[in-house]
């Protein structure tokens, strides 16, 4: 992903379990997240992603397994990882009894910044995380998204090189969620690793160069967003027509159709590039056929989520909804 | 972890806690409310029959004043607790604490921040309380300069002693209204101590409970101290029960904190 890559990967992991009070959570999961590279945990709620965000930033220990990040072992050398990391969890790690700066001072002085440095800092992301104008507010009176905004600031002061960003925009509305994703990417044009972890099929297609698909305590599936979607049958085309005379008529032109004659619908499989779109549009002309709507569907995350983590339920895509 | 970052650590985690006094000092206010709301009923509405009670002889306020006051400063500092014990519980609630277990800093010092602040509160408590004190006519006999510095010495060892031991309350109870109920001895131990009339005229069943625990002997050393009435062993016995249960606390708290989050 980006030249920075070392040889020892910025975390690693081996068969982590946890379990509490006989439930198991975390049913010996591995992972391996490049230097420089943004690596998503993905799946539904309590399928056990913050419990691995909790045990890989020493937050809480592991039954079995092994883990180093940033080349300390999590158990071993706690105070070593902690040093090289930052954690922004996904309950909101700001004290709201006091102001935002005086959250980032605090920060700042944990981290045993100089003095001129901590000031520095804390008006600088401040500024970028557009909260100069609330500074001297106390922190519960902020937004969710002011709120999350500090959270990442107060994450950000010590400069740390792997950060660990557990639903980092759940319960955002849209615009804090793009002005987040933002963030994130900034920090991982600087070089910084990234381990994020959210149930948004979107988010980690967006921002993640690797996904983990995380379903009962297990890892489902593992790869680039590309390399997951290629584990699902592929893409098709799809045709509605009102007249029933032109719904005969392009079943019998096309080849490989699946016909659904409720809905005067047509499926071709198809890659969804050009060159195919083209050859259908052509043979419809050819037979001077139109169709009333036509769209194209590419497998997405979505496909590749509900295909893995196995539900029965129907996926709620807008196709099958519109039936 | 060196020293020297471990005391960095904690002044921050102080300065933290000072703060949040400093925003909200209503706790701290209710706090001392309670001593000094008895010092004034003890005094002003039971004084005459109190005294006469305890001398067998006619009302002597001013004689009373003398006697309830060591008592009152010592019921001072065991409320402070109280206060630490919900402020504590608190705060493990927040997600701050969440974050501050996942940065290198000394494992101690979030505790240690609320100990300090809290004896701080309790000593600041001491000053206010004892100058409404010295406003209704409490006047120390023949107290030396050392004998003041012992004084204050004492209060602030009973101080740390207490407030440990609330720092563990909060940190076992499962939110603030519990670690509040549970922190209610510490509130209760004054008043069946000596503070408002001796142990001598309290019933012969009763005498070992008010006898046997900390607050007694930490009320007639400060007597001693402040009044020059007869200390005996009352010093040492103070002494051991602070150390005792600052050791007690100090060990409690930090490995209830130790423990995995939930």
């Amino acid at each position: 992903m980006t030249t920075t890559t070392s040889h020892t990967p910025a975390i690693a992991a081996e068969g982590l379990r946890k379990a509490y009070g006989g439930r198991t959570v975390l049913d010996g999961i591995d992972l391996a997240v490049p230097t420089g590279s943004v690596f998503s945990l993905l799946g539904p709620n309590g399928a056990g992603k913050t419990t691995a965000v909790k045990i890989l930033s020493t937050l809480i220990r592991a039954d079995g397994g092994r883990a180093r990040v940033a080349g300390h072992d999590v158990a071993g050398s706690p105070d070593a990882v902690r040093a090289a990391i930052g954690v922004t969890g996904q309950f909101s790690a700001v004290d709201g009894l006091i102001t935002g700066e005086e959250n980032m001072l605090l920060m700042a002085d944990l981290h045993h910044l100089p003095k001129h440095e901590g000031r520095r800092g804390t008006a600088e992301l401040l500024a970028r995380f557009d909260l100069t104008e609330a500074a001297r507010k106390p922190a519960s009176t902020y937004s969710g998204g002011m709120r999350r905004r500090l959270d990442l600031a107060m994450t950000l002061i010590g400069d740390p090189r792997i950060i660990f960003l557990d639903e980092p925009t759940t319960g955002l509305d849209p615009r804090s969620r793009h002005d987040m994703w933002g963030i994130i990417r900034e920090r991982v044009a600087d070089g910084v690793t990234v381990f994020l972890t959210t149930q948004y099929l979107d988010e980690a297609d967006e921002l993640a160069d690797r996904i983990a698909v995380l379903h009962d305590g297990r890892i489902a599936a593992e790869g680039t967003a590309d390399e997951l979607k290629r584990l699902v049958p592929g893409g098709h085309v799809r045709l509605r027509f009102t007249d029933p005379r032109a719904y005969e008529r392009a079943a019998a032109a096309l080849h490989g159709v699946t016909c659904d004659d409720e809905t005067l619908s047509l499926q071709i499989p198809s890659d969804g590039s050009q060159h195919a779109l083209r050859s259908i549009l052509d043979r419809l002309d050819t037979d001077d056929i139109a169709a009333d709507e036509l769209t194209v569907h590419t497998p997405d995350l979505d496909d590749v989520f509900f295909a893995l983590t196995g539900g029965t339920d129907v996926p709620d895509r807008p196709e099958v909804a519109a039936r | 972890m060196t020293p020297t970052l471990a005391l960095r650590d904690s002044t921050t985690m102080l300065r933290r806690n000072l703060l949040h006094a400093r925003r909200y000092p209503s706790l701290t206010l209710n706090i001392l409310l309670t001593p000094i709301v008895l010092l004034l009923l003890f005094v002003y509405v039971f004084g005459d029959v109190m005294s006469a009670g305890i001398d067998g002889g006619g009302a002597d306020r001013a004689g009373y004043i003398a006697y309830l006051v060591p008592g009152i400063l010592m019921m001072t500092i065991g409320a402070s607790p109280t206060g630490t014990a919900i402020s504590v519980s608190m705060d493990m609630t927040e997600g701050i604490i969440a974050r501050f277990r996942t940065m290198a800093i000394h494992r101690g010092a979030v505790l240690i921040g609320h100990v300090v602040a809290s004896v701080l509160q309790a000593i600041i408590s001491v000053v206010l309380v004892g100058a409404v004190a010295v406003a209704i006519g409490f006047r120390s006999t023949d107290a030396t300069a050392l004998d003041w510095l012992a004084a204050f010495g004492l209060l602030t060892l009973v101080a740390v002693a207490f407030t440990w031991i609330a720092v563990g309350i909060g940190l076992a109870g499962p939110n603030a209204e519990a670690a509040g109920n549970n922190a209610l001895p510490l509130i209760i131990l004054p008043l069946i101590s000596s503070a408002f009339v001796p142990i001598d005229a309290m019933p012969g069943w009763f005498q070992p409970i008010a006898e046997y625990q900390p607050f007694t002997p930490a009320i007639e050393t400060l007597r001693g101290l402040l009044l020059g009435t007869e200390i005996g062993d009352n010093g040492w016995i103070t002494l051991i029960w602070c150390l005792g249960l600052t050791a007690l606390g100090y060990h409690w708290s930090n490995s209830l904190f130790r423990r995995d989050p939930k």
